[in-house]
């Protein structure tokens, strides 16, 4: 059973249809890239998997059990949201680390308002610490844990943020242009971290620019285009036999420059 | 000379009373003025059109209008219009009238200071925390709240300043404020009669103040400087 099943999801904002009906499954531990240019739907994509937006209509069910089904309108019910939520995760693109905290407040907050609402804050907090000073280990940071966001560069930042996601223990973590927003220099200490987190066999969702890091880390990838899966399947296959014309068109432009 | 060194301690004492009270005024006003503020702010930025029109509706009213007018409706409305004296003749009573109408007049420009100080804060920190599965509630008491203090500590701290000599308007209802105590020696008060010096020198009383509030506000704006 696929661990993420998404079916004719369909978007408008005013009178601009953004998604066309995206159908697409995902299995457990794999990785899927989503290219495309700018304004193909990408992010829209991201932020209806995340709750983050409403799809007009489809459905999308994790793990077999339907979170949202826009024809089901007891699936829509605002109360749930939450919960449902937390089978995702989302790296954004300008990291929205919270300015006030820490780092390592950064990746517990979180964690810790769930725990104290279910009065086991005093049981877990060891725990809880323990698995965020582990996560700084693994994005390379502990020596950064007390820093706040502005004393990091945008790299750092990211990573921090990276492991903000990973301590709910999303099934499916999803990453929007996570290096788009860095200096060529530092793009490489993010994807390097998500590249160890594909090792791990972490099921992902990366929409990304980045066509080499798209190619080599990911198992599946998807090429949307004007709201619609143009074309999708195995990356070596797409990217270096696209069968579709607007894929060649896309790919040619990155492979020139 | 002579007697003015005479008149000082008993001028002083007059005055040391009336400042009790301004200084009364001046912390019950923010203490229900910053909350009150806060709901007005959530009101002017409700989805729910009705909430939000009638909120801007009662905002423009109250920042459109003196808030001298405000203090003299809210004490003489109820006993000469109504007929029905709520807040007795006393100083007590005028006190209560001079504090709701404080209260309200103030909540009204804060709320528009938290609405902006609640809009600066990027949708990127809202998004953040949702998708970590907090609540709404949570998300403002956590993420923004914090950020928002940040933003609008300057321009609050004008408004408190501003309130800090705002408080002598509470006279037009007699409350025995500072300068209240000041002006009754022109007329005669602890036998002394046609003295404007004490009038004025109520006007260090202000001064010392807004120094002390200058720089209490000074302090938590620096305290705040630790991210931004």
């Amino acid at each position: 059973m696929p661990i993420l099943e998404v079916k004719d999801l369909r978007k408008t904002f005013g009178r601009i249809e953004v998604l066309k009906g995206i159908d697409f499954s995902l299995e457990h531990g794999e990785a899927l890239s989503v290219i495309g240019s700018s304004g193909s739907g990408k992010t829209t994509l991201l932020r209806c998997l995340n709750f983050l937006e409403r799809p007009d209509s489809g459905s999308i069910a994790v793990k077999g059990e339907v979170l949202l089904d826009c024809a089901d309108p007891s699936t829509l019910r605002e109360s749930q949201i939450r919960r449902k939520r937390l089978h995702f995760g989302l790296v954004f693109q300008q990291f929205n680390l919270f300015p006030q905290y820490t780092a390592l407040d950064n990746v517990m907050l979180a964690p810790r308002l769930l725990a104290k609402e279910n009065n086991t804050w005093d049981t877990v907090r060891h725990k809880v610490h323990d698995e965020a000073v582990e996560l700084f280990r693994q994005i390379g940071l502990s020596d950064r844990m007390n820093n706040y966001p502005h004393q990091l560069s945008g790299g750092q930042q990211q990573r921090v943020a990276i492991a903000r996601a990973l301590i709910m223990h999303p099934d499916i973590l999803c990453f929007d242009e996570p290096t788009s927003a860095l200096d060529p220099e530092l793009t490489g200490e993010v994807l390097r971290v998500i590249r160890g987190l594909s090792e791990q066999d972490t099921t992902m969702i990366i929409v990304t620019h980045e066509m080499e890091f798209a190619r080599d880390v990911a198992d599946k990838v998807i090429f949307m285009d004007g709201g619609r899966i143009c074309e999708q399947g195995d990356p070596r296959e797409v990217f270096s036999n696209p069968k579709e014309e607007r894929t060649k068109q896309f790919l040619s432009r990155y492979s020139h420059s | 000379m002579d007697t003015f060194l005479q008149q000082l301690p008993v001028v002083v004492n007059a005055l040391n009373s009336g400042f009790v009270q301004t200084l009364k005024l001046f912390s019950v006003t923010l203490l229900g003025a910053f909350p009150l503020g806060l709901i007005i702010a959530f009101g002017s930025l409700s989805k729910i059109k009705a909430i939000s029109l009638t909120t801007t509706f009662i905002i423009w009213i109250i920042r459109g209008t003196p808030l001298m007018i405000q203090l003299l409706i809210v004490y003489y409305f109820p006993g000469l219009v109504l007929h029905s004296p709520i807040w007795g003749g006393g100083e007590q009573g005028r006190f209560l009238a001079a504090s709701i109408a404080f209260i309200i007049n103030y909540a009204c420009y804060f709320s528009e200071i938290y609405r902006g100080g609640i809009l600066s804060v990027p949708v990127g920190q809202n998004e953040a925390g949702l998708v970590l599965g907090m609540t709404k509630k949570q998300i403002f008491f956590n993420v923004t709240l914090l950020q928002m203090i940040k933003r609008i500590v300057p321009p609050i701290s004008n408004e408190i300043i501003t309130l800090v000599k705002d408080t002598a308007l509470a006279r037009i209802i007699a409350l025995q404020e500072v300068i209240w105590a000041g002006q009754a020696f022109m007329k005669g008060s602890h036998g002394i009669s046609g003295a404007i010096w004490p009038l004025f020198f109520t006007a260090f009383y202000y001064l010392i103040f807004n120094g002390i509030v200058t720089v209490l506000l000074g302090r938590l704006e620096r305290k705040l400087d630790y991210f931004r």
